[in-house]
């Protein structure tokens, strides 16, 4: 019997030490923070777009996806943004990274996960799946092998994701975001450029809609906050 | 090794990959080892929480009170049945049936099909037949 209870003591340590190993086993590589912005990574590229170039309003979005207050906008209020001003035609929707690197070291990761995603015209997808997911990756480990996954259930053609990934190529497009959103003064996540005001944080859709109705009423700069 | 004693390992077994699916939900775990992605499509779905609470911590309490009754059978005073076998046979026939809605779920539901999960089914349902086994040779003992 004391043999039978050496082996149950043995199975439980084995068990912990191997639970112990795959929570500190992470293959996520480490986006650089205050990388140097090269004429290359921003030449053409205005974010991540949604809606019509021609829609009277441009609402661009600041935003950090490890966030808890983004997720919430894109969870909740985000839908009724795509669906009843951007599919209409009154707003072309931007999409900026603004990763606030402490305490959100998985932000840069993400943005750059999406951008990859992006390579495959799935950025909407993967950025959906990533908010949607926050509170998984979020407190792990290993976020990147979470964000592979989501790649992988997206449809992505992994081989590709995993090669943008290691090239890190996205991390001066990041930078370059951050450092416009700091320029033009957004200072927290999510913030919302619409016309030349700045509107801090998480604006229900009601809101949204009335400041782009006002703009498209006047045709001009947009209403204070 | 007898009946009892199997039924104690096999709870072991089910304790780590329900804790090792618990702490993935939990965001302990970076990613499961799983191959073809299908238990994170399994593990982010609805259908991961029941009544409110993860699955993958239901295994963790049901294996944890198996396991506990399992050693508790062990015990020389209930050598000859009692009720720690009667509830183990009962939980593990619970946790067998809810292996099949699990079952269900992944086939015809989600349409991926979790590895872990299927471990766990399999050791659940052996944990139920030598429960049951275990307890009907109780019944011929005292009958």
């Amino acid at each position: 019997m004391n043999r039978f209870y050496t082996m149950i003591a043995v199975l439980v340590a084995v068990g912990i030490g191997l639970l112990l190993y795959l929570m500190n086993r992470s293959s996520s590589p480490a986006v650089p923070v205050q990388v140097a912005v090269t004429a290359a990574d921003t030449a053409g590229f205005p974010g991540y777009v949604l809606g019509s170039e021609t829609a009277p309003v441009t609402i661009t979005e600041y935003a950090d996806y490890q966030c808890p207050a983004c997720q919430s906008f894109e969870m909740v209020e985000f839908p009724y943004v795509r669906e009843r001003l951007v599919q209409t035609g009154k707003v072309r929707y931007v999409y900026r990274n603004f990763p606030l690197d402490q305490p959100h070291r998985w932000a840069r990761l993400a943005a750059h996960s999406a951008a990859c995603a992006n390579d495959q015209n799935k950025f909407w997808e993967q950025h959906e799946a990533i908010y949607r997911t926050q509170g998984q990756w979020s407190p792990s480990g290993d976020a990147g092998a979470i964000f592979r996954n989501l790649a992988q259930q997206g449809g992505l053609d992994l081989t590709a994701y995993d090669a943008c990934m290691r090239s890190l190529k996205y991390a001066g497009r990041i930078q370059a975001s951050l450092d416009e959103g700091v320029r033009i003064g957004v200072n927290s996540t999510p913030s919302f450029r619409i016309g030349d005001r700045i509107f801090a944080g998480v604006q229900p859709y009601d809101r949204l809609k009335k400041v782009v109705d006002s703009l498209i009423a006047a045709g001009g700069a947009a209403p204070a906050p | 090794m007898n009946r009892r004693m199997a039924i104690a390992v096999l709870c072991v077994g089910g304790l780590f990959v329900s804790a090792y699916l618990w702490m993935f939900k939990l965001g302990l775990m970076g990613t499961i080892a799983c191959g073809d992605g299908a238990c994170v499509t399994v593990q982010l779905s609805p259908y991961s929480e029941f009544l409110g609470l993860d699955v993958a911590l239901l295994g963790l309490l049901g294996y944890g009170a198996m396991l506990g009754l399992a050693l508790v059978a062990l015990q020389p005073r209930f050598a000859g049945g009692g009720w720690p076998v009667r509830w183990l046979a009962l939980l593990a026939g619970g946790g067998f049936l809810f292996s099949l809605y699990l079952w269900y779920l992944e086939l015809f539901v989600i349409h991926a099909i979790c590895r872990w999960c299927v471990a766990s089914s399999i050791l659940v349902t052996l944990v139920f037949v030598l429960a049951v086994f275990e307890d009907r040779g109780r019944h011929r003992v005292t009958a």
